[in-house]
């Protein structure tokens, strides 16, 4: 115990994963509490709210998986890019595109069996997802446009054209709100429990993860993409063509991203609606961010933000603490994550910054 | 009296005693040479002298009495100045300004620019440095920028200089110059640290030489005049090193790497004029050239990595033109003349950097996937093979050593037993038993009948392993022949851009 303790210090001084994470998140835990009293609030009646809410029914439990299903898939998109050293900020709109391809072959009444219409559909939210991301990398590649810049702009290019179906061609018969017709019954997304929205969407998610953390490090593309993320100038004098990685990279960033829409549309709310995220693509970096950029840490992380969403429900129910403070909390993590010189400065760990 | 002593210091990073227990002193104007392999901690102990390391034990001296150097400005403050290996000046702005940035005389708010100028140039005559205060820092030669940079450290009242590897910019004339300005120093009663690992210029300039080996102290203080080069060789690798060792080619067989009519124009600048090179089989081509007369081009249009305006370009008899992988597949080995830079990827494992640019090979990947066992049987064999310094085959690459490093990426290249080899820099920045094995699997490659274009910046190196010479001079080759056809001085002559006098040999 002792020695793990140790070796858990040590990792921490060189600021490394999983120790730095984990340190940046009980330490926004503990500030946001410092935060709350501060106001006025009692931080220990808000925490066990948040737990409460989160684990103390099976409702509970299960809605923090309904919240972290997409997390994880947009955190696992983020992720992904970010191996090869990409910035994708346009996870918001691949999920839109990916939620619209899911829609379209959702909806349509094809004749095929669940086994075949359900796998097409989530293929369409995939491919959607992937072709929007793939146009980034291809501006990028082509056109040297900053993908950053480019994800943003796309990002209000989709959810216009989602916008702009859902109030003309794809609006359901009779709906006042702008959404699509139920998807069919052999398109949807078999739920884990009756009563609730949790469909198996998660173990797609979770699988999702342990494939990319397989595929980076086993096949010769996910190799080939570590080394463009960390040299590209090295990866080329190998030979390796940093474009095609890039716009592969952005293209299977985008149809992680769509899978996310694929199931807000055949799991959750059986149809697309209109403006159906609540950012879930932007929560997405910030997972991506606490799990340090692991794809399976994006499990955990995703896992811990569902819990506070969750959470933050039965905080506005049962206390008088804003449930903005949830957002506090969250935005914490992301700061902690993003400086952990900032860390170390708080703990008084000795640090060799100046060594260099 | 000493000028600087430092008692006992110990540097440990984790794993690494990176110092141990090391004393060394410094008498007032003398020239010391600190001697040791890459690695051995010669700029970690200057480093901590100049308050960019903190050590964890020892102690430091200025002028008998004790201090604490956390930050570079206390060292400077104490009469300490550095001058990097890489320069850190603004081309556009004129010696003065690049000489007083962050101690400028002041006149109410405004810089006193007159007042600057005197001051620096009375500084420049007082040393005779030949340069004029008031000249733009971009028109100077790199010796001559090698000395506004010590005349920062003289400007902050530096009584004590450490200069680190200050000759490996410099042509053979410029090391001339150099040092003649430092002797010029040290009869002002300066004290000047070189930090170096070149055994001729120790033996040339200094007063007394320390040896450090792996972070220890193994000779404080010798006096220089005793020592021969294979002494102070022995002392910083620890065994015998042949450091002349070279052997000629017996048999130089057809063309196998022909370039001709290479033209290429930088946003507007011509780089690479007319270049037309022909390496045969059999045979070390070597290119001298000061830096930045278009070799770092010249390596990228030769590896595919750059596409030229114009360029004929003929391997075995075929020609040759495509992106990077197609040059890698044809059997065009490269090593990269920067290898953090495009040699190796840092964060990566040994077995992961050793396969890097041929990892797509049967060998090593199977439909997409990588083959593991493999990889890490390839891996530990070529760790043995290059007696590379590694822990195990899973280290990361950025963690070896600079020597060490360098042996990955020959040894990546080797393996793959290339018809033309592209070697830029092969042991730049490397410990001489680094040297010694590169060099000599150089030649043995040659020996096999394979062609070597050699392209450094180290002269003896092209002098000793090339049987051929062309010499770079602003993107155009200006002199080519037999490696005999020259002396060194000669040589560095026309890599200054003299004329040749001699016509060449063919």
């Amino acid at each position: 115990m002792k020695t793990f303790l140790k070796n858990q210090w040590a990792r921490l001084r060189r600021l490394e994963e999983p120790v730095l994470p984990l340190a940046a998140f009980l330490m926004s835990l503990i500030l946001s509490g410092i935060i709350m009293a501060l106001c006025g609030y009692n931080p220990f009646e808000a925490y066990g709210a948040i737990l409460v809410g989160a684990f103390g029914s099976l409702r509970g439990i299960v809605n923090t998986f309904v919240q972290a299903t997409p997390l994880i898939f947009t955190g696992l998109a983020y992720t992904f890019a970010k191996k090869a050293s990409l910035i994708n900020l346009g996870v918001e709109g691949q999920m839109y595109m990916g939620a619209l391809g899911t829609a379209l072959i959702g909806t349509l009444n094809l004749g095929l069996p669940a086994c075949l219409h359900l796998p097409l559909a989530i293929l369409a939210g995939f491919l959607f997802g992937a072709l929007y991301g793939g146009i980034i990398g291809f501006l990028k590649v082509r056109f040297g446009s900053n993908e950053v810049v480019a994800g943003v702009m796309m990002n209000t290019i989709a959810t216009c054209i989602v916008g702009y179906l859902l109030n003309g061609p794809l609006l359901a018969e009779g709906s006042v709100s702008a959404q699509t017709e139920r998807v069919a019954e052999t398109a949807q997304l078999p739920r884990v429990f009756s009563q609730y929205q949790l469909s198996y969407a998660i173990f797609l998610a979770i699988a999702a993860c342990i494939f990319v953390a397989w595929f980076l490090n086993r096949t010769t593309f996910g190799y080939e993409l570590r080394a463009v993320g960390i040299n590209a100038k090295a990866s080329e004098t190998a030979g390796i063509s940093i474009a095609k990685v890039m716009i592969i990279a952005m293209c299977v960033s985008g149809g992680i991203a769509g899978l996310a829409g694929a199931n807000q549309v055949l799991g959750v709310d059986r149809r697309l609606i209109n403006n159906f995220s609540p950012g879930y693509g932007f929560n997405g970096i910030a997972v991506a961010a606490l799990a340090s950029d692991h794809p399976i840490g994006v499990i955990l992380a995703g896992t811990v933000f569902g819990l506070l969403s969750t959470g933050a429900t039965e905080l506005n129910r049962t206390t008088s603490v804003p449930v903005e403070f949830v957002g506090v909390i969250q935005a914490m993590v992301v700061i902690f994550v993003a400086a952990p010189l900032l860390i170390r400065d708080i703990l008084h760990i000795d640090g060799k910054r100046r060594n260099k | 009296m000493n000028a600087i002593e430092m008692r006992g210091i110990t540097k440990i990073y984790p794993g690494v005693r990176a110092l141990d227990n090391v004393s060394f002193s410094v008498e007032q104007g003398e020239i010391h040479s600190l001697l040791g392999e890459n690695g051995a901690g010669k700029s970690t102990l200057m480093n901590v002298l100049y308050g960019m390391t903190t050590p964890d034990a020892g102690e430091i001296l200025v002028d008998g009495k004790p201090v604490t150097i956390r930050r570079s400005a206390q060292a400077i403050a104490l009469g300490i100045g550095m001058v990097h290996q890489h320069f850190m000046l603004t081309p556009v702005m004129t010696i003065t300004e690049n000489v007083i940035v962050g101690c400028e005389p002041v006149h109410g708010p405004f810089l006193d620019r007159k007042k600057a100028t005197e001051s620096v140039q009375a500084l420049i005559d007082k040393f005779h440095f030949h340069l004029n205060a008031s000249a733009r820092v971009q028109a100077l030669s790199v010796g001559e920028q090698q000395r506004v940079e010590i005349l920062k450290a003289l400007y902050r009242g530096a009584n004590v200089l450490i200069l680190d590897e200050p000759t490996a910019v410099l042509t053979p004339q410029e090391v001339g110059e150099l040092f003649s300005v430092l002797r010029e120093l040290k009869a002002a009663g300066k004290s000047i640290i070189i930090i170096t690992h070149k055994l001729r210029e120790t033996a040339e300039i200094a007063d007394r030489v320390s040896v450090l080996r792996a972070g220890v102290m193994v000779d404080q203080g010798l006096s220089a005049a005793g020592c021969s080069a294979s002494d102070l060789a022995l002392m910083m690798v620890g065994r015998k090193v042949d450091l002349s060792y070279t052997r000629r080619s017996k048999s130089v067989g057809e063309t196998a790497y022909q370039v001709q009519n290479l033209n290429l124009t930088v946003k507007g600048v011509p780089i690479l004029r007319d270049v037309a090179l022909e390496v045969h089989k059999g045979e070390i081509l070597g290119i001298a050239g000061i830096e930045g007369n278009g070799q770092s081009e010249l390596i990228e249009v030769l590896t595919g990595l750059r596409k030229p305006d114009s360029m004929e370009l003929v391997k075995d008899g075929l020609p040759l033109s495509g992106k990077t992988a197609a040059f890698l597949s044809a059997g065009v080995g490269h090593i990269p003349e920067d290898r953090l830079v495009r040699g190796m990827i840092g964060p990566m494992t040994i077995e992961d950097n050793i396969i890097l640019g041929y990892h797509r090979k049967k060998e090593f990947s199977r439909h997409g996937i990588r083959r593991k066992n493999e990889i890490r049987a390839f891996s530990e064999k070529q760790l043995t093979d290059y007696q590379i310094k590694a822990p195990n085959v899973q280290e990361k690459c950025g963690s070896l050593s600079g020597g060490n490093q360098q042996k990955v990426v020959v040894a990546r290249v080797f393996s793959e037993d290339p018809d033309v080899l592209i070697a830029a820099q092969p042991t730049r920045g490397v410990d001489v038993g680094a040297q010694e094995l590169i060099h000599s699997r150089l030649l043995d490659l040659r020996d096999a009948g394979k062609a070597v274009l050699l392209i450094s910046a180290d002269l003896d190196e092209v002098r000793r392993l090339s049987d051929r010479i062309a010499v770079i001079y602003e993107g155009q080759i200006v002199a080519q022949g037999s490696y005999d056809t020259w002396n060194e001085m000669e040589l560095g002559l026309l890599m200054a851009g003299e004329k040749a006098e001699k016509e060449a040999r063919p």
